[in-house]
């Protein structure tokens, strides 16, 4: 199966936020897939990089675009 | 030419959008311009909340459960008959006994549901309080529970955010009125760096468990529960021993949203503003179902449900929409078993959680009955 790339547009979601969106459709998707979340929160870009390199998946990207951020993740395990 | 609503799910949301639309197409129903179906998995509603006191025995079964055509307003057609395929292609769903209904609009209301066996030994080795027969099982393991080791687990995705928190610091207080806070350990994990979702309540909780002794272990996502030898592993690399468990269990949406290949996961992608099926414009979708980013909770469901009455009526009577969710939501949180809080945001305003009181408490206590009047759509 080709790997995929899921958005998430987290933008104003205070609860279970950005991150818990990412953990939650990790779990939804297939080893190689990449997840592609925007958050309106500047913790996002931190604290989803911080996991990721705790648990062992691929940061690809992180960057700010026009008042969000867009974090780009890649499931490897 | 009649038109017909039918809501897929008996709970909370369906419930409120079924009576909503009958307190407001009065004339509509009497004349048989409109008919309004409610299909269900079970005749009886649950108050799900009500779960939260069941492991401290502080709240009597019977008081969780009501007759759902009770709930329901008598004009609408009830049927439990649990729904088997959703065709939104064709306007039309298909039930377990075989039945075929069709619809103008459709209302999926279906739920979520726990899912511990999605984690190895969970279901063996854990304790939750998520459905009657856990919660059950808890509160009879913490009747001859002579202290030790406890740890509070949650997992992702949950409905109901705040109840990682609220077990923890009942299962404190109640620790503290057995007399056993000096022979236990209690240990808070939870899936992100910080105590909670929303910052601040997080903010408040840190200070508030370290004040009261609770450790906490930060980046926690469970990978495996050791059920014999009483250890819970994570993700993250940690590994901690217990003596009770109690998690907070990953959830699904229903497998007829799966089987329909509606959503992953069983959550079906919707509009946040205006509740729409994704594709669909006779689709609304409520509660845990939908996928938004937002709190699975029943005052989501709540007031997306409102939301949709208004919306249907406006359609039915004036075919217009009439306004879009705001992304409201309130939870009350309990801080121990006599003081509680609140909080409440929604797409553009953020949380601001007030000092814990025992007035909040009781106000929790008394909405313990009020839901009532919420299922019924007069609160």
């Amino acid at each position: 199966m080709m790997a995929e790339r899921r958005k998430i547009d987290a933008r104003g979601a205070f609860c279970p936020g950005p991150l818990m969106e990412m953990i939650a459709t990790l779990k939804l998707s297939q080893v190689g897939d990449e997840i592609e979340v925007w958050s309106s929160d500047k913790g996002s870009s931190k604290d989803i990089p911080e996991w990721v390199a705790k648990v062992g998946h691929e940061l690809v990207s992180n960057e700010e675009r026009d008042g969000y951020w867009s974090i780009v993740v890649k499931k490897l395990k | 030419m009649a038109k017909h609503v039918l809501i897929v799910g008996g709970g909370l949301a369906g419930t409120i959008v079924a009576n909503g639309l009958c307190r407001q197409l009065g004339n509509e129903l009497r004349s048989g311009q409109l008919s309004i179906t409610v299909l269900s998995a079970t005749d009886t509603h649950m108050y799900q909340p009500g779960l939260l006191y069941v492991p401290f025995g502080r709240i009597r079964e019977a008081e969780l459960f009501r007759d759902e055509r009770k709930v329901l307003d008598r004009r609408i057609a009830f049927f439990v008959d649990p729904v088997t395929r959703i065709d939104v292609d064709a306007n039309k769903v298909t039930t377990e006994s075989g039945k075929s209904y069709g619809y103008d609009y459709l209302v999926i209301a279906t739920g979520s549901r726990i899912m511990p066996q999605e984690v190895p030994g969970l279901a063996e080795g854990a304790h939750w309080f998520y459905d009657l027969e856990g919660a059950r099982k808890m509160r009879e393991t913490l009747g001859t529970f002579a202290g030790g080791k406890v740890i509070v687990n949650s997992n992702v995705p949950h409905k109901c955010p705040v109840a990682p928190l609220e077990i923890t610091f009942m299962l404190y207080d109640f620790l503290r009125e057995r007399d056993l806070l000096k022979k236990s350990e209690i240990t808070y994990t939870y899936p992100i760096g910080r105590l909670h979702a929303l910052e601040p309540v997080a903010n408040w909780a840190k200070p508030e468990m370290e004040r009261l002794g609770i450790k906490y272990e930060t980046f926690f996502n469970t990978k495996e529960v050791d059920a014999k030898g009483k250890t819970i592993s994570s993700e993250e690399g940690v590994t901690l021993p217990y003596d009770l468990l109690v998690t907070i269990p990953p959830h699904k949406g229903a497998q007829v949203i799966m089987d329909s290949k509606l959503g992953e996961g069983g959550w079906v992608p919707t509009n946040p503003k205006t509740l729409h099926r994704e594709g669909s414009n006779n689709v609304f979708v409520v509660g845990d179902t939908t996928n938004i980013p937002i709190s699975k909770a029943g005052s989501t469901a709540h007031f997306e449900a409102d939301t949709i009455v208004d919306n249907l009526v406006s359609l039915l009577q004036e075919d217009r929409m009439a306004r879009e969710y705001d992304g409201k939501v309130y939870c009350f949180v309990e801080t121990g078993t006599k003081t509680g809080t609140y909080v409440w945001f929604n797409y553009t305003t953020p949380p601001n959680p007030g000092p814990p009181s025992q007035m909040i408490h009781w106000f929790k206590l008394a909405y313990n009955r009020l839901y009532w009047l919420s299922a019924r759509g007069l609160l």
